[in-house]
């Protein structure tokens, strides 16, 4: 009995020793990412990008950098949804994985601390998805490839005062979520700003998890809104869209950049035809590298990535194109990162599938949005393009 | 001489921890699983005084721990950093130092008041009623905050990295693991002295039979405030500590969900059992760690026996399988925890010699 | 204002027949076992998983059938599949930690740590896409002035008093209810009756288990996304409901999910809805200040 186990002991310890001693020149990047906890599907597809990408890199042989080739090491880290979780996470990939750089993490509520520990340790650190101002401010070890909260808001009120020849809106949107409060609050202050105090005739919110918004719907219908504003997740969209409808409203919606997932259409069905989002890029009538990524996402895995993925594709590429523009590895990690940072900071523009951007000084990217439309056959149809 | 031993041994502990990582001997990684545990270690064993000891079945202890870092924290950026919001700073910045664990003790000052709210009621209810009383507390805590947009409301609030770094601009030590570490031995010494003195045992009357205890003059309500404002006492100390590891913290963070890992740390370990509390709360921290190190080679080697298609891969999302699995296991051999009500001294005689545990 | 009044209490009834369905099975748990089963909550989740396999399964293999010879078809299939997962847990969980004697919270934590497995094991199976709930009957929306019910609606509500007649009925009026009710009172002396104790329980979780599957159907024809961790929330509210009610009591649980889902509806629609959770919590604490044993609860005489 005890020889077995000890059997078994060796056996894992030798598999543990050998596993960080892999071959050849490989440069290693860290993904701190949901894939437990409230949004595993936002770290599903963030890693499926991710993987994607890193299996064209090293399918063809490798990174180049400096003339030689470097294979690819992405290490994906689950910081199951939660603030502490996510500096475990970083702090693993920093000091054990001894990564050149992070990407991820996806939510503001994990990007802020973990940004704080990357910033500290002088790593560089680029998040996807995270819209949160504080995420970067003062930071200049951290980048984002999403646009920020106070450029998408007008961005809604601009396209709805237009479209709808609205006087009147509503706001639901989800307490607990951050990114849904703040959008809703920057939303609210820019719509009264254009059409006066009182404008907003119901701002009204739900906590987490919840799925029945029957009451906040009912308060809303019965003030008699032009449109209501949702700046909510798909999940919860498509119950609300659901309710309303069963409520009698027959007006339009309009919502923001969570909206953008292919999960939306399979979840609402009809009932969110005909309604507009801004988002960072319109996956209906895409062209040129921005199809092709959708095209092969849906052929690997199944279903049409979400503006996630693109938008971590994007910054996986943001990450490749400084470590091609470092010149050279030194093999130093300290002073590579370092380097990297550089690289990063310095690149004048990136041509992502969501769009080209460039960084300001905060680390933050200039880039357009789109308005989609969701069309009769449940696509995503580019209406309009706002620039800053 | 033998009675110095244990606290000669965790001065050494403390010594040889903060000279390790003062001279980066332990990474940084480490240091946080250390401090981490640190934190569970508290966290469990102050739940350990209501649930254990007492026998109540309390589930809102991030509630307390909410209240705590809250304090702390908004403390601490009031008087040493400059704000948007709170102003300029009241006192000059190398002060930190020096008020640092004052501001810790009044964010557990304040949870301690929180938790004698919750007890009043518990002089009436009893039991599961009890424990609604507390998950609705931890409901309140939550999305007050959430409403109170000064501290951040959703978004969290953040800047206590600037006191951090305000402590070791004076003198260049690993401050957070010096606290967290003086802050363990602390809580658990308090906890050792309460409920073996004969003050104390008034609570394990409680847990026998609170008629009882009554009838032979036992105090139960005040011992019941007693116990309550201890035990969230603490767990406001532990939140100030993890907001300051952190640097930043968001109502999110203190949900029933971590409430939920309190109660298994304290389960885990055994009620009433102050060692097995400890042991817990670092086998759980440990478990949480080390599973990420553990699963992507479960996932090779079972790729590489070919127990699996290449599709599948096995991901970290199995972690929060696995761990309920051990200890629904670990319940199902050892029904009454680790260390059931015993302590180390007891399953070791040989201990008694270094240190007394009546 | 009438109108979205009456509406409101219209939502009302509906959100809280869910609270009702659900908290009725931790009742008729408790009441039986005085077990806090903190995996019900998760056992409705997985409820609401099964509904939605054996419906696409109909839809698929006849795909001519109608939706409601489908609805007639998942409805004893889901409560059956449900109960089997309820029974399931008790035997492998809940049963060896009884025999051994444990002290009832150790049985609670291993109730919580079964419903982690169940929701991280289904998030870890299925991955993580959210399903979508096939629509199984046409929607009927009735107007009447500002005043809007669906068909759906009106259906859940009354499944949740049919639902709790039925158990009024078993838990009163029939033996098996007796001896039920005989178990919870003593546990000790029961069994010296010739009751068999381990089947009484086993039918107990076999009534609860199959109402959160009936809940878990119902509910995901309301609001038909299903995600892993559904059922935590309104697990944890539904508890708190049974609780308020009085818990151990059926009529407790049945008005305690109508209270809270009333509650929580009307806050919404008097107060700024960003202070539901706290205001919707306040009073159910000032409820439970004065009623420390719910609102049917009776106050237990404890001897020495």
């Amino acid at each position: 009995m005890k020889r077995t186990l000890s059997c078994v002991g060796v056996c894992l310890l030798a598999v543990l020793m050998c596993s960080p001693c892999a071959w050849g020149k490989t440069i290693k990047i860290g993904f701190n990412i949901p894939l437990t906890g409230d949004i595993p599907k936002v770290g599903e597809e963030s890693k499926f990008a991710a993987e994607m990408l890193r299996e064209d890199i090293n399918g063809a042989g490798g990174l180049e950098i400096g003339g030689e080739k470097y294979t690819l090491e992405f290490i994906y880290e689950d910081n199951e949804s939660k603030a502490e979780s996510a500096v475990s996470a970083a702090l693993k990939l920093i000091e054990r994985d001894q990564v050149l750089a992070i990407v991820g993490p996806n939510s503001s509520k994990q990007a802020v601390p973990g940004g704080q520990v990357c910033d500290d340790n002088r790593t560089p650190m680029i998040s996807p998805w995270s819209t949160n101002p504080d995420t970067t401010k003062d930071r200049p070890w951290v980048f984002r490839a999403a646009f920020l909260d106070p450029f998408q808001g007008p961005v809604a009120v601009d396209f709805a005062m237009k479209k709808f020849n609205a006087k009147k809106s509503a706001v639901l949107f989800a307490l607990a979520n951050d990114y849904s409060k703040g959008l809703a609050e920057i939303f609210k202050a820019d719509f009264e700003k254009k059409n006066g105090t009182g404008s907003v005739v119901a701002f009204e919110s739900y906590g987490d998890k919840d799925q029945d918004f029957s009451a906040q719907l009912t308060k809303i219908v019965a003030a008699k809104p032009d449109f209501i504003f949702l700046p909510n997740n798909y999940n919860e969209v498509a119950l609300i869209v659901k309710q309303a409808h069963d409520l009698g409203w027959k007006g339009p919606f309009m919502g923001a950049d969570a909206w953008g997932n292919s999960e939306l259409m399979t979840l609402c069905g009809d009932d969110c035809i005909g309604h507009y989002f801004s988002t960072h890029y319109a996956a209906a009538g895409a062209t040129g590298a921005t199809q092709e990524f959708i095209e092969r996402y849906q052929k690997k895995y199944g279903y049409e990535p979400a503006d996630v993925a693109a938008l971590t594709w994007d910054a996986t590429r943001i990450v490749l194109k400084g470590l091609q523009g470092m010149g050279k590895v030194t093999g130093k990690v300290r002073k590579d990162r370092k380097n990297l940072r550089e690289a990063i900071a310095g690149i004048a523009e990136v041509d992502g599938i969501t769009g080209k951007m460039k960084f300001d000084e905060q680390g933050d990217p200039i880039k357009c949005a789109v308005v989609v439309r969701i069309s009769e056959k449940g696509e995503f149809v580019f209406t309009e393009s706002v620039c800053p | 001489m033998q009675r110095f031993t244990v606290p000669a041994l965790l001065g050494i502990l403390l010594l040889s921890l903060v000279s390790l990582s003062y001279y980066e001997m332990i990474d940084l990684y480490i240091q946080s699983v250390i401090m981490f545990i640190g934190i569970n270690i508290i966290l469990s064993a102050s739940l350990n005084i209501v649930n254990g000891y007492m026998g109540e079945f309390a589930c809102g202890h991030a509630a307390f721990m909410a209240i705590g870092a809250y304090v702390t924290s908004v403390l601490n950026i009031l008087l040493f950093t400059k704000d948007k919001f709170f102003g300029p700073a009241l006192l000059p910045p190398e002060m930190a130092l020096y008020f640092f664990p004052l501001t810790l003790l009044a964010g557990a000052l304040v949870a301690a008041l929180a938790g004698s709210l919750v007890a009043i009621p518990s002089f009436k209810t009893r039991g599961d009623y009890l424990a609604i009383i507390t998950i609705a507390a931890n409901f309140i805590v939550t999305s007050t905050i959430i409403n109170v947009d000064a501290i951040g409301g959703a978004r969290g609030f953040m800047g206590m990295k600037k006191i951090i770094y305000a402590m070791e601009d004076v003198v260049e030590l690993p401050w957070m693991l010096i606290w967290v570490i003086l802050s363990t031995f602390f809580t658990v010494w308090l906890i050792r002295r309460y409920v073996s003195s004969t003050y104390g045992k008034g609570i394990i009357a409680i847990h026998q039979d609170e008629v009882a205890a009554e009838i032979m003059s036992v105090n139960t309500n005040q011992m019941k405030l007693v116990a309550f404002m201890v035990s969230s006492g603490l767990a406001g100390l532990a939140g100030g500590l993890f907001a300051h590891i952190l640097g930043y913290i968001n109502p999110g963070s203190f949900g029933i969900l971590k409430s939920t890992e309190c109660l298994v740390m304290v389960y885990l370990g055994g009620m009433g059992s102050l060692s097995g509390s400890v042991l817990s709360a670092i086998l759980f921290t440990l478990l949480l760690e080390g599973l990420r190190f553990v699963i992507p080679q479960i996932n090779t080697l079972m790729h590489w026996m070919h127990l699996l298609p290449d599709t599948y891969q096995v991901s970290q999302v199995w972690k929060w399988v696995i761990i309920p699995l051990i200890l629904v296991l670990v319940m199902q051999f050892r029904p009454e925890g680790i260390m059931g009500n015993k302590e180390l001294s007891d399953i070791f005689p040989r201990l008694k010699k270094f240190y007394k545990f009546k | 204002m009438f109108d979205s009044i009456i509406q409101n209490i219209f939502n009302g009834l509906q959100w809280g027949s869910f609270y009702s369905l659900i908290a009725l099975g931790y009742t008729l748990v408790y009441g039986v076992l005085t077990l806090i089963n903190f995996a019900h909550g998760d056992i409705f989740m997985v409820g609401a998983y099964i509904a939605f396999f054996v419906a696409t399964f109909f839809l698929k293999a006849a795909s001519g059938l109608p939706g409601w010879v489908v609805l007639t078809l998942t409805l004893p299939l889901t409560m059956i599949l449900t109960a089997c997962v309820g029974v399931t847990l008790e035997r492998i969980a809940y049963r060896p930690l009884r025999r051994k004697g444990a002290n009832r919270l150790y049985v609670v934590i291993t109730a919580l740590m079964c419903g982690l497995i169940l929701e991280n094991g289904n998030l870890a199976l299925l991955g993580a896409s959210r399903k979508s709930f096939p629509e199984l009957v046409d929607k009927v929306i009735y107007t009447t002035g500002a005043v809007s019910m669906t068909n759906l609606k009106i259906a859940v509500i009354l499944s949740a008093i049919l639902v709790f007649c039925l158990l009024q009925f078993i838990v009163t009026r029939t033996k098996i209810g007796m001896a039920m009710r005989a178990i919870s009172y003593d546990k000790f002396a029961v069994p010296l009756m010739g009751i068999p104790i381990d089947t009484i329980i086993v039918f107990t979780f076999i009534l609860g288990s199959s109402m959160a599957g009936l809940a878990g159907l119902l509910y995901s024809m309301s609001y038909p996304i299903l995600d892993p961790y559904m059922g935590a929330l309104i697990g944890w509210k539904a508890f708190i409901a049974a609780v308020v009610g009085g818990i151990g009591d059926i009529r407790g649980a049945f008005f305690g999910g109508f209270l809270l889902g009333f509650v929580e509806i009307l806050v919404v629609a008097f107060f700024p809805s960003t202070f539901r959770d706290l205001i919707a919590f306040s009073i159910l604490l000032l409820i439970l200040v004065y009623k420390p044993t719910g609102l049917f609860g009776i106050a237990k005489t404890t001897k020495i």
